[in-house]
């Protein structure tokens, strides 16, 4: 250290002074191209979907390739093309379209009724401190409690059938919504706040147009884990306890498939499990993302 | 074009005796969009000698911080070519030590004095834990950060952030110090007090310095050498002296005349940019 | 406009001494009730014992059935009882056996994943293909197929886990590193970091605020999956495992079978017990010696 300041104090270069130049003709350069448009083929090896449509079909073809190829037991691992059809002969010439429909009502149901609940909870814990602490307190000790540990007690109280898959459900959005939202609330940045009173809103006017919008971007990431949490404590739900509420869902139909060794009946259901979720993540909530927090620049 | 770089090597008495640190020449850099392909500078050549403070002066869309990535070698130029020290640059490295405008150049889990050890031991300055955390307090020092080395940056403030990230480039003692604006995104006078702060760190050691501004006030004040770009594509326009100038002359005459001249020749261009190319951004 | 005021000019003074002014309380001590009730841990606890209390009353004084709502007490004994004499430590061991090896090899394939995609922009087409197509699979639909697959037993559960870990730790990791700064990505280049080393000391502690929400997600879900897996199958499964004693949640399972409804309760203690446990515990002393003290939270 002692030696690097020592070469340094002795060898500090002195400034080079050197004549100016200007150039007049500048304007007249060739510059070439500026600004060139890519090529066509560039362009589209760009587009994020082409390149997933590829990907898609690749895995799909070494999927069928392996089981036609190795001839692999059908039972074990049926080729995709099988488990299509057999999800396309259910969906127009079985009942499963039906079961989705009994699935998404009951889902829907306990959605909506979750998010009621969770709205009626943050009105009431913005209100006074006690609602907010209890609030802290039974989402700290809930949310961690999976909804579908319940449904044992839900089908003693309830009964078996929808009510319990209701509750259950219930139970595993409520949580996550109102633990998101609390927190968004809590976080709505001072300067917002007085502008809202500055602007003389009060009470329920002063929640839904001050602190709703500036914490949406949590109350949705929580609404896409509370809606994320619903499906998984759904499709659990009635593949344990499906068969004894009479009509099954999605989740009864997989298990049936599976218990009568139907296994491209089983492919068939995830296929159709995985396209519900698709929809409804990059779909539904990606559009309300659109409309609101991306187009507010509050999440890129 | 030849006749640039011939001027600069041909009219330079000085350049018998020292040589140039830096060698930018006949650079051309392109970049990519998701639809266009850019060029940000054609055919540019300068020399940068040591001790030079010299600035790339420009309005935005002239390429010059383009051109500054270039030299740091996070582009490669498509024609023409960069050397330090006669060796010719192919990618990033601790000898041309960079500091940003932004302020999240700190790395965030690392407190002021772990930022700069963190550097100069990637940078493999130091050997041993106990040189890299004497280099550093020393350069914290320096910067009139003392009581601040374990503090994590986000409890700074912009001028504080920016005066740790010059302490990081300067504890490298890089060949050449690349400065992109740092000071752009600061209030006035703060702005003016890091200036001047720069120049006296300068006082002390005369590193050379690579310094891009669009502010003529603020390339005149730090700047020994001023080199004016003109936009779309970025090209060289003139090469100024500027080391007769800094605060104390920011009233007077000559002061404002080199502002004006300057003034006059980037606005000139401006009209000229708008007739010839119109919509045409950088 | 023709009542507009003019300027009134006054004229100007400064202030020659200013310092000594009586400024009376510029900061006083809050009472001790003041802060007392200021302390959140306070008004939670105080919160809990309420509720507890209330439960307790309800169900003493209401006459309701202790097979619809047992007491609280009882609730208490029952898990006093399942700790001591019926395993209930064991359960929740084998549980959390099964938990960890499933979260670790999730972690290990998630993070090859996830470094496959960093690296080339093939590795990330591929991982945003997958993640798109299964992170909205919920995992214990998988169930059946690995049971299939893996027979019943321990390797069935931990397929489905390792399925319930890999894409949110992965989509969340990956969402990290490309929202990394260009500034921070080019000041680690900038100091020579190259290859792993890059990655090691740069892109994971600057994506850490993301990849600590994935490692969270993860974790929920695996819990989550884990308690239905046992739920369902774990009767079966422990039938063939050689311990006999099954998990937590087929300790719940059980006991509703068998209407003990105050074991019921006391297992959903523990289940609430072991989740505030990681939740609250773990993660959060995570937070607290990383994002928090870096000021990186998101949000």
């Amino acid at each position: 250290m002692s030696t690097r300041s020592a070469n340094r104090k002795s060898s500090i270069p002195e400034l080079v002074i050197r004549p100016e130049y200007e150039i007049s003709d500048i304007a007249q350069a060739k510059t070439g191209d500026v600004a060139r448009k890519l090529s066509l083929v560039e362009r589209i090896w760009n587009i994020n979907g082409v390149r997933k449509v590829v990907i898609l079909l690749g895995l799909v073809s070494a999927w069928q390739a392996y089981t036609v190829g190795l001839d692999v037991e059908p039972l074990m691992l049926p080729s995709f093309l099988v488990s299509l059809t057999t999800l396309f002969n259910a969906l127009f010439y079985g009942d499963l379209i039906y079961k989705v429909w009994f699935s998404v009502k009951v889902l829907l149901i306990g959605y909506s009724a979750g998010l009621a609940l969770a709205a009626i909870l943050i009105l009431w814990a913005t209100a006074n401190r006690f609602g907010s602490d209890f609030i802290a307190m039974a989402t700290a000790m809930f949310n961690p409690l999976p909804a579908i540990a319940l449904l044992p007690l839900a089908m003693l109280w309830f009964g078996l059938g929808t009510p319990s898959l209701v509750f259950v459900l219930i139970h595993s959005v409520l949580w996550a919504v109102a633990l998101s939202t609390h927190s968004g609330f809590e976080n709505v940045s001072h300067t917002l706040r007085m502008i809202g009173r500055n602007y003389g809103l009060k009470g329920i006017f002063y929640v839904l147009k001050i602190l709703f919008p500036a914490a949406l971007p949590s109350i949705l990431a929580g609404m896409k884990i509370g809606w994320a949490f619903a499906w998984r404590t759904l499709i659990g739900a009635e593949l344990v306890f499906g068969a004894s509420s009479g009509s099954g869902g999605l989740g009864w139909y997989i298990f049936e498939s599976s218990q009568n060794i139907d296994t491209d009946g089983v492919f068939a259901g995830l296929f159709m499990v995985i396209l519900f979720g698709i929809v409804v993540e990059n779909v539904v909530f990606r559009n309300i993302e659109i409309r609101t927090v991306n187009r507010w620049g509050m999440q890129r | 074009m030849a006749k640039r770089n011939g001027s600069a090597a041909g009219i330079k008495p000085a350049a018998d005796t020292t040589q140039p640190i830096l060698n930018v020449d006949g650079v051309t850099l392109q970049y990519k969009t998701k639809e266009h392909l850019i060029t940000a500078t054609y055919r540019v050549g300068f020399d940068v000698y040591p001790a030079d403070r010299f600035v790339l002066l420009g309005p935005s869309g002239c390429g010059k911080s383009t051109l500054l990535k270039g030299i740091a070698g996070y582009m490669k130029p498509v024609e023409g070519a960069i050397r330090l020290k006669g060796r010719e640059i192919s990618e990033p490295g601790p000898d041309r030590v960079m500091v940003f405008q932004e302020f999240d150049q700190l790395l965030p889990w690392k407190t002021v004095k772990q930022n700069i050890i963190f550097a100069l031991h990637n940078g493999g300055k130091t050997d041993t834990a106990a040189e890299a955390e004497e280099i550093a307090m020393e350069y914290i020092t320096k910067v009139k950060l003392t009581g601040f080395e374990d503090t994590f940056p986000h409890m700074l403030s912009g001028g504080m952030k920016q005066r740790v990230a010059i302490a990081r480039g300067m504890a490298m003692e890089p060949d050449v110090l690349l400065m992109d604006e740092p000071f752009a995104a600061l209030d006035a006078l703060t702005r003016l007090q890091m200036q001047k702060e720069l120049l006296q760190l300068w006082e002390d050691t005369h590193f050379t310095v690579l310094f891009v501004t669009h502010s003529i006030e603020e390339a005149l004040i730090v700047g020994s050498r001023i080199l004016v770009m003109s936009p779309h594509p970025g090209q060289v326009k003139a090469e100024l002296n500027a080391h007769h100038l800094n605060h104390d002359n920011v009233g007077d005459k000559k002061f404002a005349k080199v502002q004006q001249h300057i003034h006059d020749m980037l606005f000139a261009d401006r009209i000229l940019e708008e007739d010839v190319q119109p919509g045409a951004r950088g | 406009m023709s009542t507009m005021p003019n300027v009134l000019v006054r004229s100007e003074f400064e202030a020659a001494d200013i310092g000594k002014a009586e400024t009376g309380d510029v900061a006083r001590k809050l009472t001790l009730f003041e802060r007392i009730s200021d302390m959140n841990s306070v008004r939670k606890l105080s919160i809990l014992v309420l509720v507890i209390a209330a439960w307790e009353l309800y169900t003493r004084f209401s006459g309701v059935s202790e097979l619809i709502l047992p007491k609280f007490s009882a609730t208490a004994e029952a898990l006093y009882l399942a700790v001591v004499s019926e395993q209930l430590l064991a359960m929740v061991w084998n549980s959390m056996t099964v938990l960890v090896t499933g979260y670790a090899i999730g972690l290990a394939i998630a993070t090859l994943l996830t470094t496959a995609a960093t690296m080339t922009r093939f590795g990330n087409d591929i991982l945003s293909t997958l993640t798109a197509m299964l992170n909205p699979l919920p995992a214990i639909a998988l169930l059946p197929l690995a049971l299939l697959w893996f027979g019943l037993g321990a390797d069935a559960i931990i397929f489905t886990l390792l399925h319930s870990v890999i894409w949110p730790v992965a989509l969340n990791a990956h969402v990290g590193f490309m929202s990394v700064s260009e500034t921070q990505r080019m000041v680690g280049q900038n100091y020579g970091l190259r290859g792993l080393v890059y990655v090691a000391k740069l892109l994971i502690p600057a994506a850490f605020p993301q990849i600590l929400m994935g490692l969270k997600i993860g974790w929920a879900y695996a819990w989550r999956t884990l308690i239905a897996a046992e739920l369902v199958f774990g009767g079966s499964i422990s039938d063939t495992s050689e311990g006999a004693s099954g998990g937590l949640g087929w300790f719940i399972f059980a006991n509703q079978m068998d209407l003990q409804i105050a074991h019921v309760f006391a297992g959903l203690f523990t289940v609430i017990l072991v989740g505030v446990f990681v939740e609250n515990v773990i993660f959060n002393a995570i937070e607290n010696r990383t994002v928090r003290r870096w000021g990186m939270q998101a949000r």
